[in-house]
C-alpha cells in the first residue's frame, strides 16, 4: 500500500491523534476508564497502523526491534523497582504510602509510575509480536 | 427498558455473527467477523457499566488480534477453510451436553447487579467506601488494579512479557540469523 496517497495522508494525520489519545488514556486513567494496559495497546496500534501503510522497513527505522526489547524490559523493571523502592523506604512491596509525605500523594505517584511501566511494556510487546509476524513473510 | 433493548439487539447480532463464522469458509471474512464479534461484546460491556473492560475488549479483541490474525493469514497460501470430510456427530453431542450443563449452572448464579451476591460482599464495600480517601483516585477500577491489587497486576504484566518472549523465541529469530549472515 506504499503508493496509495489517500491512505498515506490519513495515516500522517491520524497517527499523532492516536498517540495523543494513548497518552490521555494513560495519564487520565485515575479519573476516566482506561489505564496503562489500554494505553499501551493503543500506542502499539498507532505504530502498527503506520507499519501497515508505510511498510515494515520504514517503521523499523523509526522504532528498531532492538529498542523494543529494551523498552519491554524497562517497563517491567520500572514496576518491580517501584515495589523495591517502597520496601527500602520501610513499607511492604508496592506499598505506595511510603513514596511521599502524605499517603494519598504517595499512592498517586505510585499508581502513575506503575501505569507508565505497564504502558511501556504492553506497547513494546504488542509491536514486537506484530514485527515477528509481519517480518516472517519477507525472508 | 432501553438497556434491555440494546442488550437484545447486541446479543442477536452476536449470535448472527457467531453463526456466520461457522457457515462461512473464507478465512479473510471470518477474521473480519471475529473483529465485529469483539466489538459487539465491547458494546455489551458498556451496557453493563464496565467501560474499562469494554475498552480492553475493543482495543485487544477488535484491534490487535484482528491485525495479528490478518498478518498470519498473509503468510498462508490458501485463504479458504478446508471442508471437513466427515460429519462431526460426537463433538456436537459433547458440545450440546456441555452447553446444557453450563445453562443449568447459570440458575445458581446470583442475578446481575445483585448487591447480596458473595462477590459484592467480601472486600468490595471497603474498596468503594475507602478507596478515594486512601488513594485519592476517583476511578475505583484503577485504584483496585494499580494499588490494592498491584501485585496481581505485576503478575499480569509478567504474563504479557512472557507471551512476547515466547513469540520472539518461536518466530522472531530473524534478527540473529541476519547478523550471522553478515559476518
Amino acid at each position: 500500500m506504499k503508493h496509495n496517497l489517500i491512505l498515506r495522508v490519513i495515516v500522517k494525520f491520524l497517527f499523532p491523534v492516536i498517540a495523543l489519545f494513548a497518552f490521555y488514556v494513560l495519564f487520565h486513567g485515575d479519573y476516566a476508564p482506561g489505564g496503562g494496559f489500554q494505553a499501551g495497546v493503543i500506542l502499539g496500534v498507532a505504530f502498527i497502523f503506520y507499519a501497515l501503510i508505510f511498510g515494515l522497513v520504514t517503521t523499523e527505522q523509526v522504532i528498531p526491534p532492538q529498542l523494543l526489547r529494551i523498552l519491554a524490559s524497562t517497563g517491567i523493571l520500572i514496576y518491580i523497582s517501584t515495589g523495591i523502592v517502597t520496601m527500602l523506604l520501610g513499607g511492604n512491596f508496592l506499598d505506595y504510602d511510603m513514596l511521599a509525605e502524605s499517603p494519598v500523594t504517595g499512592q498517586h505517584i505510585g499508581i502513575m509510575v506503575i501505569e507508565l511501566g505497564v504502558g511501556i511494556t504492553v506497547s513494546a510487546i504488542m509491536l514486537m509480536i506484530f514485527y515477528a509476524f509481519a517480518s516472517r513473510g519477507r525472508s | 427498558m432501553i438497556d434491555t433493548l440494546i442488550d437484545i439487539t447486541l446479543l442477536v447480532f452476536l449470535t448472527i455473527t457467531a453463526i456466520a463464522i461457522i457457515k462461512i469458509h473464507n478465512l479473510f471474512v471470518i477474521i473480519m467477523l471475529f473483529g465485529i464479534f469483539s466489538l459487539h461484546s465491547a458494546g455489551l460491556f458498556v451496557v453493563m457499566d464496565a467501560p474499562d473492560v469494554a475498552f480492553t475488549e475493543a482495543a485487544v479483541g477488535a484491534g490487535i488480534s484482528t491485525v495479528l490474525m490478518l498478518a498470519t493469514l498473509a503468510l498462508t497460501k490458501d485463504h479458504h477453510e478446508k471442508k471437513p470430510k466427515h460429519r462431526a456427530r460426537l463433538p456436537l453431542l459433547v458440545i450440546l451436553i456441555t452447553g446444557a450443563a453450563l445453562v443449568y449452572g447459570t440458575y445458581d448464579i446470583p442475578s446481575f447487579g445483585d448487591p447480596d451476591s458473595p462477590a459484592h460482599q467480601h472486600v468490595k464495600p471497603r474498596y468503594i467506601e475507602r478507596s478515594v480517601e486512601e488513594t485519592g483516585v476517583p476511578n475505583v477500577v484503577t485504584a483496585v488494579l494499580a494499588s490494592y491489587r498491584g501485585y496481581d497486576t505485576l503478575g499480569e504484566l509478567t504474563v504479557i512479557f512472557t507471551a512476547g518472549l515466547g513469540v520472539m523465541l518461536l518466530i522472531g529469530g530473524r534478527l540473529r540469523s541476519r547478523k550471522k549472515n553478515e559476518t
